[in-house]
């Protein structure tokens, strides 16, 4: 799975009708060892209520799928975890609400 | 499989993986010998790896194939912890 920060919503009106009603969310991968974004963007549909500027993980291709929100969607990535903190090396490099 | 090397712990308890009894690693891609190469992941551990120790790490829907990840949204999975690397007759790695 891989790290990122939630920095927006994705609308769209005109969709295949089986992701009808399932949130995406704009997400921007990043850099472990700093934390800060890559600049590189994914749109993951949301399985777990993410918010604006929350740090999660998301899985990508066919186990994409295997969430409630996601299964028999056409996903390729979709969130399954807000992140709490983050330890690296024995420190803590990410704390949510502190950061 | 691919290498890599667990430099930390990654806490969650919002989570819509329906795993219990696991926890979720840092890694970072080394190469056969340890060397890192600075991609990071997230993976599940169902092998109880520590902090230093370098892994095989099985990705995408390979990953499911454990009883605690069967089914799961996982696509990274630390498979195993590395004793050794011998490459032709010489050991590259050792724990």
């Amino acid at each position: 799975m891989q790290l990122a920060r939630v920095t927006g919503t994705v609308v769209s009106t005109r969709k295949e009708q089986r992701i009808e009603g399932i949130k995406f969310l704009l997400l921007e991968k990043i850099d472990a060892a700093s934390m800060g974004g890559k600049k590189d963007y994914v749109v993951a549909m949301d399985s777990v209520g993410a918010g604006i500027g929350e740090v999660v993980f998301y899985a990508s291709g066919s186990s994409s799928r295997m969430t409630t929100v996601t299964d028999g969607k056409p996903s390729d990535a979709a969130i399954i975890a807000i992140v709490d903190s983050i330890d690296v090396k024995g420190e803590r490099v990410y704390q949510k609400d502190q950061a | 499989m691919i290498f890599a090397q667990v430099v930390g712990t990654v806490v969650a308890t919002r989570r819509e993986d329906g795993i219990s009894g696991a926890k979720y690693l840092l890694v970072e891609e080394c190469t056969h010998q340890g060397e890192s190469r600075g991609r990071h992941h997230v993976a599940l551990d169902v092998v109880d790896a520590g902090e230093g120790e370098m892994v095989m790490i099985a990705q995408g829907s390979s990953c499911r194939q454990t009883s605690l990840s069967e089914r799961k949204p996982v696509d990274a999975l630390i498979c195993g912890i590395v004793d050794l690397v011998d490459e032709q007759g010489r050991i590259v790695y050792r724990k």
